[in-house]
């Protein structure tokens, strides 16, 4: 990796990788969890929560305050590791299970010992087959040091951990789909409340963290949560993974304090555009997030500058999109794949999502009316907040966002009745030169 | 048919990509099955305080065992886990990675969402489709590979993304797709 933007690295501070035990150990692991299972359990999450460490998933959550919703003493309790790893741009817990997959199991442990767990649950997404068999592995040689099982470091505290693999669906990445499918139905998501701290899998307390963010929290009791807390900004603390992809000169994952810009990731370290292309457009935290501009690289990929610009910091995946790629597409591409990914519990999503990928088909094609615009924004509006799950609103922000930003682009469409971009926009074989549609 | 190859924009960033990629370990050797389906069902089962969560991780079992998901499947999957073949259908029926349908020895899934499809994933699919003979989600005539587009895999970076019966290659350009199909022939030889 090009260190051309300083900033401090904690989860992937190495080159690489750390999946033997030993190498591990060698580098400092598992010291937290000795100190863990010799502290007070509450002290734990005090200082995840002075650490101001938020969920890396995607919500952004305080991961201190999730744990301290759990009802205190009522057995059993549960941790999920949410290792469904999903949003469309985002491929950094995949590369945190590979590098570093004792990071995530010690953070499991300590996590599991701070809130008293009965077992941990690792729903891992069913695609990662070589991350499930690292994991495996690592949890294997954990195993055998002692770190796992019964009465962990002579502790009295027996620690399960089971890895579950998933079979394929987007939504399961949210947290009571997630649960759904772990108690082996299919994964539709579920009233809220009652949250998942006071009852989630099999009805019993739960708390659901994401891959990076238990794997951090080994680091964190190793500095203190004061030290973690002194990187980033006001409120968003730490270093965090940034998943870059799209048309960039180096994609890749990127692990960088929460001071640093879009512009020190997509420039800096992605070295821009490639093959002399100018950047058009930059969705800032998956594709369930909107636009910003070029003229926004400056934004801090802190969580409130990212809002503040007028997007969401999600789950870290900036995906960067260049001059010749036709805005119409794209935003096709999204809302097929969340239509694809709709559960059809609610109506405005299971409804709304297929609505939006004909409208947006008939402007690609040529098909569309004029006023066909307005009723693709009204219907993005019909699903906004009206569904029990945010998935229907993973289409109908990024989408309304492209009509926003390029409405002239999608009004031309409309006007001369095609795809002005056939031929030199990138997305184009998918559409355009074969009958079919993908998925 | 038109010859494809990878635009500059994309091949600096597959390059790119080369670089950024962690070295992925060697695969596991295929799990042990001489045990029965039903007894490797129970042993899953057992892991679980509810035995219900053991369908998705039963039905793979069983997937494994039959390549695909026939009656029969459910009928095992079901008496091993204590629920009705109808449920243990309505479940796998939701997830993508469930065959309901019999399919070629080889599953080549090529990623065609954005991240993929803003780096000439299109292009690879369609090098598939000409290198094959068939269109996305069909089956060779001799059985060997079935051809699927597929949403996110989680290798956006080092896209496009191709994963081979569950093996990620990343990334595969379209001039990339003939040596890749060769060797899964040379395999099966």
């Amino acid at each position: 990796m090009s260190a051309t933007v300083p900033g401090r690295r904690i989860l992937l501070d190495f080159e690489g990788d750390r999946r033997d035990i030993h190498a591990y150990e060698q580098a400092g692991g598992y010291e937290s969890l000795k100190r863990a299972v010799q502290m007070d359990p509450a002290d734990i999450i005090g200082t995840v929560d002075e650490s101001g460490l938020r969920g890396r998933g995607g919500a952004g959550f305080p991961t201190g305050r999730k744990a301290s919703f759990l009802p205190k003493d009522r057995k059993p309790a549960y941790l999920c590791v949410n290792a469904d790893e999903s949003e469309p741009g985002t491929f950094k817990d995949r590369e945190i299970m590979l590098r570093n997959p004792h990071a995530l199991i010690e953070g499991v442990l300590i996590m599991s010992f701070g809130m008293g767990a009965t077992s941990a649950f690792i729903y891992i997404r069913g695609e990662y087959r070589t991350e499930f068999e690292v994991l495996r592995r690592a949890l294997e040689e954990a195993r055998s040091r002692g770190y796992v099982g019964l009465n962990v470091l002579g502790s009295g505290y027996n620690a399960t951990v089971v890895l579950h693999r998933g079979a394929g669906a987007y939504i399961c990445g949210e947290e009571t789909a997630l649960l759904s499918s772990l108690e082996g139905e299919r994964g539709q998501p579920r009233s809220k409340p009652p949250f998942p701290a006071v009852a989630g899998l099999y009805a019993a307390p739960t708390l659901v963290n994401n891959v990076e963010t238990l794997a951090s929290v080994p680091f964190i009791l190793k500095m203190g949560g004061r030290e973690y807390a002194a990187i980033g900004t006001e409120r968003s603390k730490g270093t965090r993974v940034f998943s870059l992809s799209g048309n960039v000169r180096r994609p890749g994952n990127y692990e960088l304090p929460l001071t640093a810009t879009l512009r020190d990731l997509i420039e800096g370290l992605g070295g821009g555009a490639p093959d002399g292309r100018t950047i058009k457009a930059i969705i800032p935290g998956g594709s369930s997030t909107p636009l910003l501009m070029p003229d926004q690289l400056d934004t801090g990929i802190d969580y409130e500058s990212i809002a503040a610009a007028g997007s969401m910091a999600g789950s870290g995946a900036v995906v960067v999109i260049d001059d010749r790629t036709c805005m119409v597409q794209l935003a096709l591409r999204v809302a097929e794949f969340y239509r694809h990914e709709s559960c059809g519990k609610c109506t405005p999503c299971r409804e709304g999502t297929r609505w939006g990928v004909e409208i947006i088909r008939r402007i690609e094609m040529g098909d569309a009316r004029q006023g066909e615009l307005d009723l693709l924004l009204n219907v993005c509006d019909r699903i906004l907040g009206k569904c029990l799950c945010p998935l229907g609103d993973a289409m109908a922000m990024p989408v309304a966002s492209y009509v926003t930003h390029f409405r002239d682009e999608f009004q031309r469409h409309i006007d001369q009745g095609g795809c002005p971009f056939t031929g030199q926009s990138p997305i184009t074989p998918l559409y355009h030169e074969h009958a079919g549609t993908p998925a | 048919m038109s010859d494809r190859h990878a635009d500059p924009a994309s091949a600096e960033t597959m390059a790119g990509a080369v670089q950024t990629r962690p070295r992925m370990p060697a695969p596991l050797p295929e799990p042990d099955r001489s045990l029965p389906l039903r007894d490797r069902i129970l042993d899953v089962v057992a892991l679980y305080p509810e035995p219900r969560s053991a369908i998705v991780p039963a039905l793979r079992l069983a997937q494994d065992e039959f390549g695909w998901l026939p009656t029969e499947a459910f009928e095992q999957v079901a008496d091993a886990t204590g629920f009705t073949p109808a449920l243990c259908k309505s479940v796998a029926s939701f997830y993508d990675m469930f065959r309901l349908q019999p399919q070629g020895a080889h599953e080549i899934c090529v990623c065609t969402n954005i991240s993929c499809a803003l780096v000439g994933a299109g292009d690879t699919l369609r090098a598939f489709e000409e290198a094959l003979g068939i269109t996305v989600g069909e089956t060779t005539a001799d059985g060997m590979f079935t051809l699927r587009a597929v949403e996110c895999y989680g290798g956006c970076g080092w896209g496009p993304v191709v994963s081979v019966d569950e093996r990620y290659h990343e990334p595969v350009g379209p001039d990339q797709v003939s040596g890749l199909l060769a060797e899964l022939r040379e395999e099966a030889e």
